[in-house]
């Protein structure tokens, strides 16, 4: 069923066929032209490593709680298997048959898609930069932990002894710690407040620990994910263990599953679940495809895009359950701290022994003494106390994990345990995602020839990783938080989303649906079924383009603030909101634009080289034949005389 | 006669003398607030006037500790109005004359300086033994010489380090030996050449270096 196919001419010479693809696997692999993987495990454990990443942790939690609960899971599991799953199976198989990288799978379905393979290169080198300054947070917190008190515990004393540091003690400890002692942030993006030493280590120490990871490509990336794709699940059941023994836990749970089905008529709901996905999959980074070019022939990669999905989906659900265990921990405990400050002020005031106001006669006791004394009662400026409120103080992101998760954490006794527990398994998810994205850098670059074959791969993936380490200097500076968030909200986002539409339509109208389904039952033996077909041809693209057109309004539209630290501001401890600088305009058309034009602006550019060099040949040719011509008539002219 | 008098006025008057003293909102008397359920829970024993009378020998102690040269007895110490809160006013009388109120920062020099043993004498701390208006001290911080992050950055940087070194190197011999086992692998076949162009076969690509001064002579 060819409902439209663009002309493709020269397809069949670029690719290998079926023949020869069963030949290269029948000959001796060991010709280390192309790595493989020692076995099917390393590829899993490697895949799984690169979706499961920190949104996970601190993205879809945040997500399921303010989108209506339980309710959220409705879109999740349906756009999962509507958008997710489909264009898994896509890039493992495209990348199974053709086996090259990214750039080099575009460019031989046509000349003209070069651009989505560069696209994707730049994506991933400009989130492996940023991605890997959070990794050198999660280092300084793990390096930190090592004490018997956690240094974001308590505040330090100022400079006399005679009090504690004012900022600390206006905001908390562990925002100090975050903003100060760790960030010392700088009050707007545009003072840059030089470089951070502590964090110019950690960010060393960082690269290093890739670098060691990556140094010969696959071959020891494979033997890393046994241990970075795994020790999350440990540690994770850990604190589910730990996490289900502590006081409110239950009750941060209930409320994170309470489903409030009316969110699902809200459209934002659908677009961020949609959003979660695709983000999640860590797709159209071109490191899937690189993986998947390194199996066999006949892997399955239908029933990999299966598992990797559902191991995707369930590692959300798993980590929200657990990190909510923990929140519902830190809510009831600022619960009980808010409730017993106003109960002892009310003793205090009152002269009451103690025990005759408790938890459960506090509003009898309030009522009446409202009744009797209104003034005394006002004069207390008594705080209202609701566990709600507490439990939806939703945070995600980086706010989640090193202030919100870190406070919890100093609440539980062994703190520095479950301290370093935390942040290392921070750092594998982290690490197992970096696989991805650098090899989503590295191979395209050894594709466009950026480095000579003659160079060996480790010092390949040293010079990247030192190049990538310097420019990563941006986001250790005192403003380098800003950047980052800028970085993450641009870059990451909407050439992501025009990448994998355009890899879709490439693959199934320009490589061709029915070629695409032949080579699929020549890899794993069936021609994949109507929800494939379905799920390709419409379905998915069709989602794509909802939630990019969403997106892009919603980003244009709106009036472009961000959040900072600002002691000398009123509001003081809430985040300060101020408007982006007019250049900051510049630095944002280049993360965002730069790549989305990469599509067109190569095909455009490919187009005209090969018209000049079309018209150059044909005027060698027409050279040619006047000289033929010239030579016929002499020999004529010849054999007639 | 008139000195029994004097006596009963005495006795039935020092009582009285020293609630005059002693009033909330004194100038010179502190408020202490105890919450005992609060520090305690299950182990809290009862504030009685046994706990009363320890508490001002506690206070006596402390005002003899800061002031050696004086000796303050329990009598010293004045309390009054005490509430089901546990909270009390005290004042401190001088040794000397029972009318002489000690003045406000001495009686507080003192309380910071025995504060601690104060606290442990009723197994309580400085937020469940407040003694309103005087603050809390604050603990020494504890500096070590070097921060512990940089230790174990240490530790984990040189063992990162170690570990890329050793790779490299390994690499690099194994290298060595591929380039090492291809020159042998290369003399064999020079040896088997021999043999093959007895033969007549052609084995190709390696150079013969065997034959080169011979080809020096041949230039004749």
């Amino acid at each position: 069923m060819t409902l439209l196919q663009l002309p493709n001419p020269g397809l069949e010479d670029r690719i290998l066929s079926h023949e020869e693809l069963d030949k290269l696997e029948t000959e001796e692999a060991g010709r280390g032209d192309r790595p493989k993987w020692d076995n099917k495990t390393q590829y899993m454990l490697t895949c799984v490593g690169f979706c499961v990443g920190l949104g996970n942790v601190w993205r879809f939690p945040y997500l399921c709680q303010s989108h209506g609960g339980g309710a959220f899971m409705i879109p999740f599991l349906i756009l999962l298997v509507l958008e997710g799953v489909p264009l898994l199976h896509l890039e493992f198989a495209i990348g199974q048959r053709l086996r090259k990288g990214s750039l080099g799978v575009w460019s031989t379905i046509h000349p003209y898609l070069a651009g989505v393979g560069i696209a994707s290169m730049f994506v991933s080198l400009m989130i492996s930069l940023y991605y890997n300054t959070i990794m050198a947070w999660v280092m300084w917190y793990l390096f930190n932990s090592f004490q018997e008190t956690l240094p974001w515990s308590q505040c330090p004393l100022n400079y006399n002894l005679t009090g504690l540091v004012s900022e600390c003690e206006q905001s908390s400890p562990v925002d100090y710690f975050w903003y100060r002692e760790t960030l010392n942030t700088t009050p707007d993006i545009g003072a840059n407040g030089g470089l951070q030493w502590w964090m110019v280590l950690c960010l060393v120490s960082a690269w290093a620990v890739l670098y060691i990871c990556i140094i010969r490509g696959i071959e020891t990336t494979g033997k890393a994910v046994y241990v970075t794709s795994t020790l999350p699940y440990v540690v994770l059941s850990i604190f589910l263990i730990r996490g289900l023994t502590l006081k409110g836990s239950l009750s941060g749970v209930v409320f994170l599953f309470t489903p409030n089905l009316t969110e699902l008529t809200n459209p934002t709901t659908w677009l961020d679940a949609g959003a979660q996905v695709f983000y999640s999959f860590s797709i159209a980074f071109g490191g899937l495809i690189s993986f998947s070019s390194y199996n066999s022939v006949h892997n399955n990669c239908e029933q990999d895009a299966v598992i990797i999905s559902a191991v995707n989906g369930f590692t959300s659900v798993y980590a929200a359950t657990v990190i909510y265990t923990i929140i519902g921990f830190r809510a009831t405990e600022r619960f009980d701290n808010c409730l017993g400050g106003n109960i002892l002020a009310l003793l205090n005031t009152f002269d009451l022994p103690e025990g005759n106001v408790t938890e459960s006669n506090y509003d009898q006791v309030l009522q009446s003494l409202n009744g009797t004394y209104p003034e005394v009662i006002q004069g207390l400026n008594l705080k209202t106390c609701d566990l709600n409120t507490f439990l939806s103080e939703g945070v995600e992101g980086t706010g989640l994990a090193f202030i919100v998760f870190t406070e919890a954490i100093t609440k539980m006794p062994a703190s520095p345990v479950w301290s370093v527990l935390f942040f290392i398994m921070l750092f594998c998810l982290g690490l197992s995602s970096m696989f991805g994205n650098i090899e989503g850098v590295l191979v395209p670059l050894q594709d466009l020839g950026v480095f000579p074959k003659s160079w060996p791969k480790e010092s390949t993936t040293g010079i990247t990783c030192v190049l990538c380490c310097i420019v990563g200097l941006i986001f250790v500076q005192g403003s380098g938080n800003y950047w980052l968030s800028l970085f993450d909200s641009f870059a990451g986002s909407i050439p992501l989303l025009i990448i994998a539409f355009c890899e879709m339509v490439g693959v199934v109208y320009l490589y061709g649906i029915d070629r695409f389904n032949d080579d699929i039952e020549f890899m794993i033996g069936h021609k994949p079924n109507f929800f494939w077909q379905i799920t390709w041809r419409f379905l998915s693209p069709a989602i794509m383009l909802v939630i990019f057109v969403f997106y892009f309004i919603t980003k244009v539209t709106e009036t472009l603030l961000y959040k900072t630290w600002n002691p000398e501001s009123e509001n003081f401890p809430t985040l300060e909101e101020k408007p982006y600088p007019a250049w900051i305009y510049v630095i944002i058309f280049i993360l965002a634009g730069i790549p989305s034009l990469a599509v067109p602006g190569t095909a455009l550019f490919r187009c005209l080289r090969r018209k000049r060099s079309r018209k150059s040949e044909q005027q060698e040719l027409k050279t040619v034949c006047n000289q033929m011509d010239v030579n016929d008539k002499a020999q004529d002219g010849e054999s007639r005389t | 006669m008139l000195v029994r008098i004097l006596v009963l006025l005495y006795l039935a008057g020092a009582p009285a003398l020293a609630q005059t003293l002693c009033q909330p909102n004194a100038s010179n008397g502190y408020r202490v607030r105890i919450s005992i359920k609060t520090a305690l829970g299950n182990q809290a024993y009862e504030w009685n006037e046994n706990e009363m009378f320890l508490f001002r020998a506690t206070m006596a102690f402390a005002m003899r500790r800061c002031y050696k040269t004086e000796t303050y007895n329990v009598d010293n110490i004045i309390v009054c109005n005490q509430t089901l809160r546990v909270s009390f006013w005290f004042v401190v009388t001088s040794p000397e004359n029972s009318t002489m109120l000690i003045p406000k920062a001495d009686v507080e020099k003192a309380v910071s300086m025995s504060r601690h043993r104060i606290n442990n004498a009723f197994l309580l701390t400085d937020r469940t033994l407040e003694f309103l208006g005087i603050h809390p001290t604050l603990a020494e911080p504890v500096n070590p010489d070097t921060p512990p992050w940089l230790i174990v950055f240490g530790v984990v940087i040189g063992a990162v380090f170690a570990g890329i070194i050793a790779l490299l190197v390994s690499s690099l011999l194994q290298k060595r030996r591929k380039e090492k086992g291809m020159m042998e692998d290369g003399q064999d076949e020079e040896d088997m050449q021999v043999k093959g162009v007895e033969n007549g076969n052609v084995l190709d690509g390696i150079y013969n270096r065997g034959f080169t001064d011979d080809d020096r002579f041949t230039k004749l």
